[in-house]
């Protein structure tokens, strides 16, 4: 497999021929913050986190590390000035556009939203909150839906369709009129295509798809499931 | 030197970051050697005194005396720190938000849930008129400092307190200083 140089803040590394710099940077155990990605899955590059800078001949861009391609001779810096303030503003327009509040949320200490915001600095949000009208669907036999605390970083779409086959999920609306649905807009305990495998739950990055009957901050999960799934089935590896 | 004439406020919020500022337990008495409290919920002072140093205010801006507080307390005060995520992001009281404005909030709250006797209150000068939409308090008046948290534990406030008694700025930063809820 063809090998390709890249220089990411500084430091020479190595990656394999059409890895992304996400994978790049992990596998050499540089951090760059992520949201919409997630192992196994598809990349979308919608939550624009992982941008990073790319320094050219023609000056400097912003590219999203989980979807482009490592290149012989690239030079990327993961963290400066500018990307850092970016990645802030991201995360309070992100607060300040659904309806996070944290102190009555399942997944308060445990979610990936919350930790960001901790990452970045956000000690506040510079934009005007919204206060969304959202949907909450408690109409499934053992999880729930609170859209207010979406992100609409699509992992339950692709996780549900990729890993398990069953394609519940989709994307409905637009601007802020976004909407996760769930079979063509069925309540959710109405969609027989739901095997009730939790998937979806156990990659939302926040509280938004929950196991009923879960208390302010009781909510853990287990991020190693997905993992070990796709390295099921892509090195079968049958056990954990 | 002269002692730092010390605030705290209560607005819309449960008082839960005052609680938490309770539980600083016998630092209190170390921070009484730095400051003097001027005007608090737990001081029986009726009037926000003017030339405050520093004022936590906690709570959101749900209601008309929530927001001529704020506005007063800026006036009169050199450095206000939004205390608590109520103040911040304006947290659980603006979930009422979701249900539209003032009228239809009063409305579900005291007509429609109201089992006894349901009406809505009306005393004017009494009671203080909700305004449409709750806010956080750095809509309304310039902050200068922010300490998350519902609440901020009593750790976080002293971490955040201590260095600014010496005329020093504290370093709000990582979870066990900035995490929300
Ligand atoms: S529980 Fe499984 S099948 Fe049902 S929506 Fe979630 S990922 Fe899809
Ligand atoms: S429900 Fe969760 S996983 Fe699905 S788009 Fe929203 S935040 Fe992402």
């Amino acid at each position: 497999m063809a090998v390709k140089y890249i220089r990411v803040n500084g430091k020479m590394i190595s990656a394999r021929a059409g890895e992304t710099i996400l994978d790049a940077a992990k596998d050499a155990n540089i951090h760059i913050p992520r949201l919409c990605h997630l192992e196994g899955v598809s990349d979308v590059a919608a939550c624009r986190l992982c941008l990073v800078e790319l320094e050219t001949d023609r000056g400097s861009r912003l590219v999203p590390a989980c979807a482009t391609p490592v290149e012989e001779g690239m030079t990327v810096n993961t963290h400066n000035e500018k990307i850092n303030e970016y990645r802030r503003m991201i995360i309070e327009l992100l607060f300040a556009e659904g309806n996070h509040v944290c102190a009555v949320c399942v997944v308060n200490g445990n979610c990936e939203l919350q930790d960001l915001a901790i990452e970045v600095g956000m000690d506040h949000s510079r934009f005007e909150y919204r206060f969304p009208v959202r949907e909450v669907d408690l109409t499934h036999q053992i999880f729930g839906k609170d859209q207010g605390r979406c992100i609409f970083c699509t992992r339950c779409v692709r996780v549900c369709d990729e890993i398990e086959g069953a394609h519940v999920w989709d994307v409905a609306g637009r601007g802020h009129n976004l909407q996760i649905v769930s079979g063509l807009k069925q309540p959710w305990g109405n969609v027989d295509a739901c095997t009730k495998c939790g998937k979806c739950v156990e990659s939302c990055p926040t509280g938004s798809l929950f196991f009923k009957g879960s208390a302010v901050s009781e909510m853990q999960r287990d991020s190693g499931k997905l993992e070990f799934l796709v390295q099921a089935r892509d090195k079968h590896e049958w056990t954990r | 030197m002269s002692k730092i004439r010390l605030a705290t406020v209560w607005l819309a919020g449960c008082s839960g970051c005052h609680m938490s500022f309770l539980d600083l337990d016998e630092w209190l008495f170390d921070l009484a050697t730095f400051v003097d409290v001027v005007h608090s919920p737990i001081a029986d002072v009726k009037e926000y005194p003017d030339n405050v140093d520093v004022c936590l205010i906690e709570g959101a801006i749900a209601n008309e005396e929530n927001l001529e507080i704020a506005l007063n307390v800026r006036k009169k005060t050199k450095f206000v720190i939004s205390f608590g995520d109520c103040a911040i992001t304006a947290n659980v009281p603006a979930m009422r938000n979701m249900l539209g404005k003032a009228d239809s909030v009063l409305k579900r709250a005291y007509l429609e849930l109201g089992e006894v006797n349901p009406q809505l209150p009306y005393e004017p000068g009494i009671v203080p008129v909700l305004l449409d939409r709750v806010t956080p308090l750095h809509e309304v008046i310039d902050i200068d400092m922010y300490i998350p948290g519902c609440p901020p534990s009593a750790q976080r406030i002293k971490e955040a307190i201590a260095p600014l008694v010496q005329g020093e700025k504290p370093v709000m930063e990582g979870r066990e200083m900035i995490k929300f809820g």
